[in-house]
């Protein structure tokens, strides 16, 4: 789940993290007000949840509370790559003197946060790590004991801070990372971490991305302090007759889990995958390829035939879609057969023959020799692990295009 | 159309079709709900008979040989 900056703000501050005075509004009548409580110039940011704000508009200074209503009016009514704007930040213009980065990911290798700082603030972390990977610091934290500061100030240290900066960057990166661990975050990011005039530090823009599981016990921080609505989805676009379609097969049947999702996909080959990461590599893999995904949509934790059947029938349903590829890594918790069964039920039920619509399945794991029988019976092109997920996704594209070139 | 029975064919004989302690045994065993105890007798559910997961606690639930599990992609029966 993302966080727009006033709320990623809110939470930073929660922590213990000094924050400047800001306002969030939504007319401009709150931003002139929010401008003179803050007084002198500020700065008028659009809440969007989308990058290239400042390139498109979407930021303005302002020196008088006036000023500030007019860019408030403007950038409201301002769309910045298809997203309206949830309202505006007003924010005080700092007097900084150095701008830092603090952030904590998740290590997914490590199964760990990794806490990171840079003295090169204000500019992407990547980019930083790209070309001075000497002004990085990184220390993991532990998933399960407290975070001491110190493990913070050895990750400042190793990029050279010292002195006062070090003593004031430490806190920040410590409750960072114990914000990030409490609050179930998989991004926490504050860039640019700011040093004023004064010494003092202040987190003047915050970036925050919580794990989607768990936002069921967020609810303090969701809807008491932040007051996020529950059906605040916080999806940037309306849902498809198809991805409401799968989502209803899905919320029907409790047995393993579907999801479909076709926004900006209009290829010719549907896609049925998951496991573990499968998904993102085989997409990936049919597009490297040269083929045209007409869809993303997952399938695992066991379905039932009806559920795998059901996934398959609205891909195959969708407009353009020519054949599926059904693929998987190794599964050890979805049962091949079952899903070999669902996806040759739909293309039956529809009238279609499996073995010239499935453009191949890739499923190997629990069950596959069962599996398998009923492929070979329907004439479905089938392969087992010795068979890449690369391999099998240049398969069916190459079946598909060979199609469409005969065509 | 949705099709039933394409993968998966079940049949219980005769000589405990209208037996209810096996009718509700057999509901209570099968995880996918292939079996109903209607009243005492034995019911197939033919819409889920393609759910089955070949588990076979139907076979032990019930008097050996009076329940039939066959795959039908292969000829074969459960035993």
């Amino acid at each position: 789940m993302r966080f727009f900056e006033f709320e990623a703000r809110k939470i930073v501050e929660l922590a213990g993290i000094p924050v400047t005075k800001y306002g969030f509004c939504t007319t401009p009548e709150e931003a002139r007000a929010a401008a003179e409580e803050i007084g002198g110039p500020v700065v008028i940011k659009s809440q969007v949840l989308t990058g290239g704000r400042m390139k498109a508009g979407g930021v303005k200074f302002a020196d008088t509370p006036e000023e500030a209503a007019e860019h408030a009016e403007a950038i409201l009514r301002l769309e910045i790559n298809g997203h309206m704007p949830r309202g505006v930040l007003v924010d005080p213009k700092a007097e900084v003197k150095q701008e830092y980065y603090a952030g904590v990911v998740w290590d997914g290798t490590a199964k760990r946060p990794l806490m990171l700082f840079s003295d090169m603030g204000g500019i992407d972390i990547e980019e930083v790590a790209r070309t001075h990977p000497d002004h990085v610091g990184r220390g993991h934290v532990s998933n399960l004991f407290p975070i001491p500061d110190f493990e913070a100030k050895q990750a400042i240290a190793t990029t050279g801070v010292t002195g006062s900066q070090l003593n004031r960057a430490t806190p920040v990166l410590a409750r960072l990372a114990r914000l990030f661990r409490e609050n179930d975050m998989t991004l926490a990011e504050i860039n640019p971490l700011a040093e004023l005039t004064d010494g003092s530090f202040v987190a003047l823009d915050a970036h925050m991305e919580m794990e989607n599981e768990a936002v069921g016990r967020q609810k303090k921080l969701l809807r008491k302090e932040l007051r996020i609505a529950e059906d605040d989805d916080r999806e940037p676009y309306e849902h498809s007759k198809f991805e409401e379609a799968v989502a209803a097969i899905d919320a029907a049947d409790h047995r393993g889990v579907i999801q479909g999702k076709d926004h900006g996909f209009t290829g010719n080959l549907g896609l049925v995958i998951g496991a573990g990461g499968g998904s993102l590599t085989l997409t990936d893999a049919v597009r490297s390829q040269g083929g045209k995904p007409a869809n993303y949509s997952e399938i695992g934790g066991n379905p039932s035939v009806a559920k795998a059947c059901g996934l398959a029938k609205e891909v195959l349903e969708k407009d353009g879609v020519e054949k599926i590829a059904v693929m998987m890594s190794i599964v050890s918790n979805t049962r091949v057969d079952i899903v070999a069964r669902g996806v040759i039920k739909a293309c039956l039920e529809l009238g279609k023959d499996p073995g010239e619509t499935i453009a191949i399945f890739r499923i190997p794991g629990a069950w596959e020799d069962e599996g398998f029988k009923i492929l070979a019976r329907y004439g479905v092109e089938y392969c087992d692990r010795s068979v890449s997920m690369w391999e099998a996704a240049g398969r069916a594209v190459a079946k598909i295009q060979g199609e469409g070139a005969a065509a | 159309m949705p099709q039933d029975k394409v993968f998966i064919d079940v049949e219980v004989d005769a000589s405990i079709a209208n037996d209810a302690t096996v009718a509700a045994k057999l509901e209570e065993v099968c995880p996918v709900d292939i079996f109903k105890n209607a009243d005492g007798h034995v019911e197939i559910v033919d819409a889920n008979v393609d759910e089955c997961v070949l588990c076979k606690l139907c076979l032990e639930a019930a008097p050996t040989g009076t329940v039939h599990v066959r795959k039908l992609y292969d000829g074969t029966e459960l035993s």
